[in-house]
């Protein structure tokens, strides 16, 4: 690293996304918390672990492949150029360990000092976006809880998360993505890119899972099921709020000069930059982050008449339908598009469950597929004709852009997994059987955790004198 | 056409502004968002107000309330 300032930027980018990985772990444990508390008492323990191992099953699979993916992939390739080669993302290159940012023996075309940022935080950035996969899959894991068989979902979590949501992020949320060149498409904080391909994943998910035993009335129409423990719901949920400002501070570039980006941006000017290496603030996306959420509460409140459960879910959604345009939106416009799509997705989840008889038990595909489809959409209307890039032959933000974006990712996440969920299916790896939900996942580790007890209170009781 | 009057990056961002779509709007944006925080508030009231009288009107002979009071 020559030169004080070189170093100082490289160092704070560096802690600024290690600081996001921390941050976003909250997100895990809001998700586990949650899923948890709205499984019933005899499920607990193969619902946290089915939350749980994702992560280190979607973490060894991103290093080997999913990191490659997202750079190898911005063209298609087949449809703005070929694959791109990406030696720092192949798990057999120095630098997927641990390494001194100096250029690597035989590295073709790198300066010491491209060497200097980029070598450095090359593992930072890995665990950024990893964080973002093991979201990406973690949300699929809410919605089928109690009937899905623990290996069938971590199959799809690693499809989910370090295949597809890479996939598109590489298309659509990469500075040089197709999408972005061809069809203007804009999606700063990832409402298609990860929520709207989870909540497509999901719904696939469901329709060939189909519904807990006891959901529907032999009328056909639908039961309530309640959370066992609302305050763990909620508790989770206000960790995933938390866990989202390291989202979002990871979804930018701190700190960047004008030269850096190509030259396009005259001046002097250092700035944050979002995905695209547009210009925004961490400032704007406060401002946008607390009044879209905010917005999202409030209309939750009125619409569920003070349902705990919707009223954090709606604050949740208003995050991720605003997500897509929260780098340049008005704070106004953040609470208002936050109020509203919620309201439509609350209104979508219980005409689905009762027309379509799909069983989403935390609302997944309504919170992230049905409101990461919209904001992509409204976003495209509310960012017509801005520039999608400081690059330059880039398409301009635009409606149909963003709405074909919008399917591209629904379908992304729903059509492979709905081929993967309908071969486990065929093979009975998907469901548990009948008598294994009725009598809860959890019946022999709680039959064994019983007979512990049992057998050691025995022990201590002949031990009184 | 733009909706925030930026059709390139290609500027000095020293001479740039505010960046969000409809500038020039803003006191029409300000009202919207009053107008909304009130209506919370009237529906609000309304949704609790009728849940009080529900309440009022549940538990004639107080059994349910002595078991309330006895879960703590």
């Amino acid at each position: 690293m020559e030169g004080n300032l070189n170093a100082l930027t490289t160092i704070f980018t560096e802690f600024y996304y290690w600081v996001t990985i921390v941050m976003m772990f909250l997100i895990h444990v809001g998700f586990c918390m949650y899923e948890v508390g709205v499984s019933r008492r005899r499920n607990h323990l193969k619902t946290l672990m089915k939350n749980a191992m994702a992560i280190p099953l979607v973490t060894i699979t991103f290093y080997f492949f999913g990191w490659w993916i997202y750079f190898g992939f911005p063209n298609g390739p087949g449809i703005a150029g070929g694959l791109v080669t990406a030696p720092f993302a192949e798990p057999w290159n120095p630098l997927m360990g641990t390494h001194l940012s100096g250029v690597n023996p035989g590295e073709t075309g790198v300066t010491p000092t491209d060497a200097a940022l980029w070598h450095r935080l090359n593992g930072v950035f890995w665990g950024a976006f990893l964080l973002f996969s093991i979201t990406t899959a973690s949300i699929i894991s809410g919605s089928i809880i109690e009937r899905a068989r623990s290996g069938a979902f971590w199959i799809v979590a690693v499809l989910v998360g370090s295949v597809l949501w890479i996939l598109d992020a590489s298309w659509g949320w990469h500075p040089q993505g197709w999408m972005v060149k061809l069809w203007g498409y804009h999606d700063a904080y990832a409402s298609g890119v990860v929520h709207a391909i989870a909540g497509g994943a999901a719904l696939a998910f469901l329709i060939v899972l189909g519904p807990r035993i006891g959901k529907f009335r032999p009328d056909g129409t639908a039961r309530d099921i309640p959370p066992h423990n609302v305050w763990l719901v909620t508790i989770g949920l206000f960790l995933i709020f938390t866990g989202f400002w390291g989202f979002y501070a990871a979804c930018n570039i701190p700190l960047i000069s004008p030269a850096t980006i190509a030259g396009q941006i005259t001046g002097e000017t250092w700035t944050a930059t979002n995905i695209y290496l547009a210009p925004t603030t961490l400032s704007a996306i406060t401002f946008n982050f607390l009044m879209s959420l905010s917005g999202g509460m409030l209309a939750g409140y009125i619409v569920s008449k003070g349902d705990p459960f919707w009223t954090f879910s709606m604050g949740l959604c208003g995050v991720i339908s605003t997500s897509a345009g929260n780098d340049l939106y008005h704070p106004i416009q953040a609470l208002l598009i936050g109020a509203i799509i919620p309201t439509i997705c609350y209104k979508l989840h219980y005409f689905v469950e009762r027309r379509f008889k799909i069983d989403d038990a935390v609302g997944a595909v309504a919170v992230h597929g049905y409101g990461g489809f919209l904001g992509v959409v409204v976003a495209g209307f509310m960012l017509w004709g801005q520039p999608s890039s400081p690059y330059e032959g880039f398409a301009h933000i635009n409606p149909l852009g963003n709405f074909a974006g919008a399917v591209l990712m629904f379908v992304l996440g729903f059509v492979p997994t709905f081929v993967v969920c309908k071969i486990l299916n065929s093979m009975n790896l998907l469901r548990v059987p009948a008598k294994v939900e009725l009598e809860g996942v959890d019946f022999a580790l709680n039959h064994a955790f019983e007979a512990s007890v049992r057998e050691v209170g025995t022990a201590e009781k002949a031990m009184i004198k | 056409m733009s909706t925030n009057g930026m059709e390139s990056w290609a500027v000095d961002l020293k001479d740039v502004g505010a960046i969000y779509p409809f500038q020039g709007s803003e006191v029409v944006m300000v009202i919207i968002g009053l107008v909304f925080w009130i209506g919370w508030h009237v529906l609000q009231t309304r949704h609790e107000s009728a849940e009080i009288e529900a309440d009022m009107a549940a538990d004639r002979t107080g059994e349910e309330t002595r078991k309330a009071i006895d879960r703590h």
